[in-house]
């Protein structure tokens, strides 16, 4: 079988052969190059990383209060605190509620903005930014803006100012747990903050999808719109999907800085790694407990990601379909 | 052997040296720890300090560790919000500083975090505010020299309690009541934060009780307490309490801006309240909760305090005992120059002219008439375990009783770790 074509013919002469080099030393040694390049990182990771889990799993056995060098060992005695305090595991149960909502919102919200940039003719590279933007804003400015800008629960409050408008009473956003109006400040500024980076990778495999596809489905009688994008544009989106939703449900699992900014010191709307924080690392300083805690926390992210991957198919690409 | 030198040659090593060169001054620029150069005997103390809201505290702090000749002495201003849990994990490390302002509590003496600064107070010790030398004694040892007095009331505009012809309340009932009065479509007639927590101490004095018996056992737990925690909850409810305020209730700019009519604050904000409404203020204790109850003020203060671990630990007493003891117009600076502040020594608080007349002598008075002090066994731990009672009771509906229970066991495990 030939396989000979234009472009074979055009393939540019092999480059003049140089004159036969000595090799230099370790720098023409992969191995060298392996460990030049991946060493800072490996280090980094050693000291960043992997220590810092094994002290927190030994700090977790022993009675660490206002110490990291404890010399009292209690077994799992911090593990039976955590496992059997109410607020800790109560904070599993908030992260739920927040994962089962913004998981979801943010895949949707990102898909559609992808699908609406995507299909613009002018300025597009202008609403990619504009979307994307505030993705390099701190979870901390965003917070004190709708804190005490838009979500501040007096009269000149954004939000208030334009339920006025129509005679409705101001609302104390966040001071209030009745009704919970801190999760619409929560869920917004998450939103906002999260939303464009998303949507630059659905932006980025929906431009993968090769145009064949909806020409061949348009051939076979498919109309464009709600059918295309069911039949076609959803399953080629799979893969991105399923890393977009791992993704926003570790980040879920994360979530710290607006809840620790928004909501100062309720015993609501707390997620795990706040409680952990409130609990024991921060001002109590029991960093047995909070190892403890954090432990835990670990476990079960690996386990609900690792099931997740599992229903979701991550890993299985294209050609396993 | 050879292959190595033809890698590395003098070129390589010039190139890495220059790198090293830039990476050390990048480091040195990243890492404040505020140590920068030395001081005239060579010895770098570095001190904490919460970020105070008062113009030209941070100066004036800085100008007095600039006067001190005994060694160089560099501060770290930090924002009020973190400063506590920056403060205890920095004291977990090398980076800690030498001697940091705080509150007294009894886990930092049993973590051997604090040294004990005996010595240097027990000369002028009778000139103390007893109270505030009692509040930082453990076993005969004084653990923290107190910089400054904050008694905590309730700031009032006058011309609104006038126009809704409200008397000026003392008891918790009568507050509720005025809030309801002082509430338009405007201003809410009551202000105590937006988390509450800053009330919960005098409600409970209030009512009689206290956070700590005499033997280190729960006294806060009572049917007066529960009682207030009812009323404080009811009033939570009414609509007449400013809620998600911008600002936390230690700045006064809700009364200031005419956002409530009543504002819990501390007697820090009285000259910026000054310049705001002029005469038409006034100060109230926390009224009685329940009837067999008194009114009370919750005296804090700041205080400092020398790490324990640090390698400077006499040099860093010795700045203490300079500044905190010695330097007497310093210390009527800070407590009178900036916000009003009660200075720890009888002496300093007998001279100080500012606070002789008017509503600051009014705050004087309350300090003194129902004045409560921190007690040094209340620890952080406790201390957020009321704050989740109200957080749960007064904010969030659930039954006082069992709130306090699960207070109680938190705090008991507390107990029973610091006194066995």
């Amino acid at each position: 079988m030939s396989t000979t074509n234009t472009r074979d013919l055009a393939r540019p002469a092999p480059a003049k052969a140089s004159p036969a080099k000595p090799r230099r030393g370790l720098r023409g040694s992969p191995t060298f190059n392996f460990w030049l390049f991946t060493g800072p990182f490996l280090i980094g990771l050693a000291i960043f990383v992997y220590a810092p889990i094994l002290w927190s799993l030994w700090l977790s056995f022993f009675e660490a209060r206002f110490t990291v060098t404890p010399d009292k060992f209690v077994g799992f005695e911090n593990y039976t605190y955590m496992l059997t305090n109410d607020d800790f595991v109560g904070s599993l149960g908030t992260f739920t509620a927040f994962a089962a909502f913004i998981v979801p919102t943010t895949w949707a919200l990102s898909l559609g903005l992808a699908l609406l940039v995507n299909r613009l003719r002018f300025m597009r590279a202008f609403f990619r930014s504009v979307f994307f933007l505030p993705t390099a804003c701190s979870y901390v400015a965003a917070s004190m803006i709708w804190k005490m800008s838009i979500f501040s629960g007096v009269r000149f409050g954004l939000m208030n100012t334009v339920l006025g408008w129509f005679g409705i009473e101001n609302i104390a956003w966040l001071a209030d747990p009745n009704p919970p109006w801190y999760w619409v400040v929560i869920v917004s500024a998450r939103l906002w903050l999260q939303a464009g980076f998303y949507m630059i990778l659905f932006i980025a495999a929906l431009q993968n999808i090769p145009g064949e596809l909806y020409e061949a489905a348009a051939i076979d009688g498919a109309k464009p719109g709600w059918q295309t994008f069911r039949y076609i544009t959803l399953p080629q989106l799979r893969a991105t999907s399923t890393a977009v939703v791992l993704l926003l449900l570790v980040a879920a699992y994360q979530a710290f800085d607006e809840f620790y900014n928004l909501l100062s010191k309720t015993t609501w709307g707390r997620p795990p790694l706040l409680e952990l924080y409130y609990k024991a690392l921060g001002e109590s300083q029991d960093y047995g407990a909070g190892s403890a805690g954090a432990l835990i926390l670990t476990v079960l992210i690996c386990a609900v990601t690792l099931l997740q991957g599992k229903l979701m198919g991550f890993g299985r690409g294209e050609e396993s379909k | 052997m050879s292959a190595m030198s033809s890698n590395w040659d003098r070129r390589s090593i010039l190139r890495a040296a220059a790198g090293l060169s830039a990476a050390g001054a990048l480091t040195a620029c990243g890492g404040n720890n505020g140590r920068s150069g030395g001081g005239s005997s060579g010895t770098n103390l570095t001190q904490y300090f919460h970020a105070y809201g008062e113009a030209g505290t941070e100066q004036a702090i800085k100008k007095y560790a600039k006067a001190y000749d005994k060694a160089n002495v560099t501060t770290q201003w930090i924002t009020s919000a973190d400063f506590e849990s920056k403060l205890f994990a920095t004291l977990l490390t090398k980076s800690a500083p030498d001697l940091f302002e705080f509150h007294p509590q009894i886990q930092m003496i049993k973590s051997g975090q604090v040294a004990d600064l005996t010595d240097i107070i027990e000369p002028v010790k009778s000139d103390f505010n007893p109270a505030d030398i009692k509040s930082h004694t453990v076993d005969g040892k004084i653990y923290g020299v107190r910089m400054i007095d904050d008694p905590q009331f309730f700031f009032y505009r006058k011309s609104m309690l006038e126009a809704a012809k409200v008397e000026v309340p003392t008891t918790l009932d009568e507050l509720m009541e005025a809030a309801a009065k002082l509430t338009t479509n405007k201003v809410k007639g009551l202000y105590i934060g937006n988390d509450l927590h800053n009330v919960i101490n005098p409600m409970i004095w209030s009512a009689g009780a206290d956070t700590l018996n005499e033997k280190n056992e729960i006294a806060y737990h009572t049917d007066g307490v529960v009682e207030g925690i009812k009323k404080m909850r009811k009033l939570f409810t009414s609509g007449d309490l400013l809620l998600g305020a911008p600002t936390e209730s230690w700045d006064p700019s809700s009364l200031n801006q005419g956002l409530c009519a009543i504002q819990f604050c501390g007697m820090w904000a009285m000259p910026g309240i000054q310049a705001a409404l002029g005469d038409d203020w006034g100060v109230f204790p926390f009224p009685k909760t329940v009837d067999s109850g008194k009114q009370s003020v919750y005296n804090g203060g700041w205080s400092m305090f020398v790490n324990a671990k640090s390698e400077n630990v006499e040099a860093a007493k010795e700045y203490v005992k300079w500044l905190w003891i010695d330097q007497k117009q310093y210390q009527e600076e800070w407590a009178t120059n900036f916000g009003f502040h009660i200075p720890p020594r009888a002496s300093l608080a007998q001279s100080a002219t500012k606070l002789k007349s008017g509503n600051a002598a009014e705050g004087v008075k309350l300090f003194n008439e129902f004045g409560h002090f921190d007690n040094i066994g209340w620890t952080q731990a406790m201390i957020t375990a009321l704050e989740d009672v109200f957080a749960n009771s007064v904010r969030k509906d659930m039954d006082p009783e069992a709130a306090l229970d699960k207070a109680d066991a938190a705090v008991n495990r507390e107990l029973k770790k610091l006194f066995g």
